[in-house]
């Protein structure tokens, strides 16, 4: 068992403690938003935020988030609104299949809650998510797009 | 065509995008109660269903992986019927459902590029048929002649008398009615859905965390199954075992799947892995375990001296004229195998009982994937159904079905138990459908004034159809090899050289080939491309002008060279340090061409700056999709022209994971500025045809910065990296 804050909502989850977090946020809390791509930390398919920081939680094992605050994808739209990352992307028609964008989009929150006004740098450093349809020129964008909002 | 309601709870799964909002539930067989609820509107047509609010449900037959065919076809049929954009959803109707009705949606198939192109014309009739059918419905409440009726937004008007109905009024008695037999069709002049950037339809849930792929798929009592297989292609399980594994926690049974595979079935997906993971097994591979890249390309390098060939494209005396000409110029170029790596790995969720087999996956082809789930369950067809899902990335890997053959022969051991199998990273990059190797020896003779006068492409490699779909061989020929040489066609070769010779020796290995985006076209335009820029070189003459005077009778061709080359700056000067390439080739029925930008630091440290990417697809159906289909295009094309390779040893791939198989980042993407011109009088494919135009504009780029000609690739095996 290990007691996770997730999305606000504290849960009691039936998990072995060295269960990575991607797989106890999606099997036992039941949140599909994070993705699985590689399970290496390659890929940030399965990005979410431990206490504000994006991490790729197919590496962090459940017992390194126990008394943490995690957001996931879903935590994001604070009562049903959309983040202004989220927005963006709408606007920007962003999205191509779509199985990374919810990391790509946690990885995006992060970025700018550090750097609100982020360089094309800025950008290129911090946002390292794979997105095979190919996607970045519209992410691109719409960050800017985001910082501006 | 049938106007009969049909089950409503076999559209399992609905999306439906009011004001560019997603909503996606899953209809299952233990809600049917809900889903009958949703059963009071009758269909007017196959193709359109209108709800009482005027909510227009769109049915689309083919599959979603990114390429934003949904968008686009539902953009023809409400263009057609005349509704509300604003209220257009869509649906996928099932591949069961398509067989029960005769086909009426026809093709389910989404593959090298057809999904709009191939079914334009009948999706198109569906929305005007329905249209016409409701302005009927209307005219016969009022007792007019539908003539005096016009309908606009899904709004009918009787001019006389200035009466208005809603299409959501009529649509129940439009059902009853006969369809048209004269369907006439709008010219795409008069577009106003149709060919305009309209945003995608299912980008919301795709925001949220809340669209369900398949792999997020939940059903009643499910159980999560890993597998492993042999990973020598063609081997066999000798033995394995697994009585540790089954006193893990979660597991509930450990099976075998055919001859070459085990998998494990468990409370959670983790507590799959993590068992299967502590299995040992005895594999036998076999013959097969003697193979290495090296040795696969020692018999393709004696195919490229092979007497015994497939002829596809041949005109005059190329041999002779090479051998006259004053200068002859000869290259070998080799392409490797590589993976799709789509982003979702391949999964499935199958629940067999006795009488009855259904299947949840994210298939690339429907119908496939119910005949599939037919074989592999032992149960007839009409006892199958399978339930399409928007798919995480597809590019041609998931037209295939081994993960649904795989999934309904797990559950079939576990009956009226629902299992979902996911494979691992690992697993699908140890099982993929490769992109196949070809070598290629390109000879070619210049005369004296620099006029080519003969060229011979001799192609060594390996054929997909002759794995995949051997029936589909031409006399034992694959015409699928010679993409983009073709003497004519939807992949012609847009050069008139007066002696041409293109011809194949077929050597397949025992790795399995697949359609991979773009698939021989990547490859052949860069053998092709590549060596027009050698040629025009040793002809002292610019790469454009070589290629313009090749050109004459391509007019479309050239129209879109000469638009990426004057946009791109082609004859002017670039920046300090900055190079340009050019390529251009006609794919799935397309004509592309690209001009990139690139500078080389330190000899192998490549920046692309900007590539100009022109594009004439005849018609254009959502333009700012297309834009970002070709943007992506360079991601897929790039990625694999510097990154990607699968090398064999053992007879089992070697690269497992992104780790050893990258993909670019966003540090490395080009600005891509993209013209999109279409040129009407044909419809061409988009999702795939720019792609093979990347790799040889950047490579003719890489030559004049650095002087060096790369004919092998990766381009990491040469020590050169994207930055």
């Amino acid at each position: 068992m290990a007691r996770l804050t997730i999305n606000g909502k504290t849960l009691e989850l039936d998990v072995e403690p060295d269960t990575p977090l991607l797989w106890a946020i999606r099997e036992q809390a039941g949140l599909t938003g994070t993705k699985y791509g590689c399970g290496i930390a390659q890929c940030g398919a399965c990005t979410v935020h431990i206490d504000g920081e994006a991490v790729r939680s197919c590496a962090v094992p459940v017992s390194a988030a126990v008394g943490k605050k995690i957001t996931t994808i879903e935590g994001l739209a604070a009562g049903g609104v959309l983040d202004k990352v989220q927005k963006a992307w709408v606007e920007h028609d962003v999205p191509q299949c779509g199985y990374c964008q919810t990391g790509m989009i946690m990885a995006v929150t992060a970025l700018l809650r550090r750097k609100p006004k982020p360089t094309d740098a800025d950008i290129d450093a911090a946002i390292t998510n794979i997105c095979r349809c190919g996607t970045y020129q519209q992410v691109r964008e719409a960050i800017h797009a985001a910082a501006k909002a | 065509m049938s106007t009969a309601n049909m089950d409503r709870r076999a559209f399992l799964i609905r999306s439906a995008a009011i004001g560019g909002g997603l909503m996606v539930g899953f209809r299952l067989p233990f809600d049917a109660g809900e889903a009958q609820a949703a059963d009071a509107v009758p269909e007017v047509n196959a193709w359109v269903v209108i709800q009482p609010d005027d909510t227009v449900v769109v049915r689309i037959a083919r599959s979603e992986m990114g390429q934003g065919t949904l968008t686009g076809l539902a953009q023809l049929v409400a263009e057609e019927l005349e509704c509300d954009w604003s209220k257009v959803t869509t649906e996928f109707p099932t591949p069961g459902q398509n067989v029960a009705r005769n086909r009426v949606w026809r093709d389910f198939a989404t593959g090298g590029s057809r999904g709009i192109r191939n079914s334009q014309d009948y999706v198109r009739q569906g929305g005007a048929a329905a249209r016409i059918m409701l302005v009927q419905a209307a005219a016969n409440e009022w007792k007019v002649p539908a003539s005096e009726c016009s309908v606009s937004n899904g709004v009918i008007t009787h001019k006389p008398s200035g009466r208005t109905t809603r299409y959501g009024k009529v649509a129940a008695a439009a059902a009853k009615l006969e369809p048209p037999k004269d369907v006439p069709l709008k010219d795409p002049k008069d577009w106003k859905i149709a060919g305009k950037p309209v945003k995608r339809l299912d980008t919301a849930d795709k925001v949220t965390g809340k669209l369900v792929y398949a792999i997020d798929l939940k059903l009643p009592g499910m159980l999560n199954a890993a597998i492993r297989d042999c990973p020598v292609f063609g081997g066999r399980v000798k033995g394995f075992d697994a009585a540790k594994a089954e006193k893990m926690p979660g597991v509930k049974k450990v099976v075998r799947v055919g001859d070459s595979a085990i998998a494990v079935a468990a409370d959670t997906w983790w507590h799959a892995k993590t068992a299967l993971d502590a299995i040992p097994v005895e594999w036998d591979g076999g013959d097969n375990a003697k193979v290495s890249s090296a040795s696969i390309a020692e018999v393709l390098k004696a195919g490229l001296d092979a007497n015994e060939t497939f002829v596809h494209n041949q005109k005059g005396d190329a041999g002779a004229a090479i051998a006259k000409s004053a200068k002859k110029v000869e290259a070998v170029y080799a392409y490797p195998y590589q993976n799709h790596a789509t982003m979702e790995p391949m999964n499935a969720t199958a629940l067999y009982t006795p009488e009855r087999c259904e299947v949840w996956c994210p298939t690339q082809n429907g119908e496939a994937a119910l005949a599939a789930t037919a074989e592999a369950s032992g149960l007839p067809v009409a006892k199958c159904e399978v339930y399409k899902t928007i798919l995480g990335g597809g590019f041609g890997r998931r037209g295939f079905t081994d993960y649904v053959r795989q999934a309904v022969a797990i559950a079939r051991q576990m009956p009226g138990t629902p299992v979902k199998l996911i494979w691992s990273r690992e697993e699908d990059m140890l099982h993929g459908k490769y992109h196949p190797v070809m070598q290629a020896r390109l000879t070619a003779g210049l005369d004296p004034k620099g006029n080519l006068t003969g060229m011979h492409i001799r192609l060594s490699g390996q054929s997909i159809l002759a794995s995949a779909r051997p029936e589909a061989l031409d006399k034992g020929k694959d015409p699928i090899v010679f993409q983009g040489y073709w003497p004519s066609g939807e992949h012609s070769l847009e050069y008139t050289i007066p002696n041409l010779l293109i011809d194949h020796a077929m050597r397949n290995p025992h790795v399995p080939p697949g359609f991979w985006r773009g698939v021989n076209v990547n490859q052949n335009a860069i053998f092709l491309e590549c060596f027009m820029d050698e040629l025009a070189e040793a002809a002292g003459q610019d790469a454009l002008e070589f290629r313009r005077r090749l050109m004459a009778d391509h007019p479309q061709a050239l129209a879109v060279l000469n638009a990426a080359a004057d946009k791109g700056g082609w004859g002017k000067p670039a920046p300090a340090g900055v190079h340009r390439g050019l390529a251009h080739f006609k794919a799935f029925g397309s004509y592309v061409a690209a001009c990139a930008e690139i500078s080389v630091t330190g000899g192998n440290k490549v920046k692309v700056h900007r590539i100009v990417a022109a594009s004439d697809m005849g018609h254009a159906v959502n333009p700012a999709q297309i834009e970002r289909q070709i943007a992506g295009s360079f991601v897929y094309g790039l990625s694999a022209l510097f990154m990607q390779e699968c090398t064999v040893k053992d007879g089992r791939m070697e690269q497992t994971n992104f780790d050893t198989y990258d993909s670019m980042r966003i540090a490395q993407m080009p600005r891509v500025e993209s013209i999109v011109m279409p040129s009407g009088g044909f419809w061409g494919g988009v999702g795939e045809p720019t792609i093979c135009v990347a790799a040889p504009a950047v490579l003719n780029a890489f030559y004049r910065a650095t002087g060096r000609r790369i004919r092998s690739f990766p381009l990491k095996n040469h020590g050169i990296v994207m930055v």
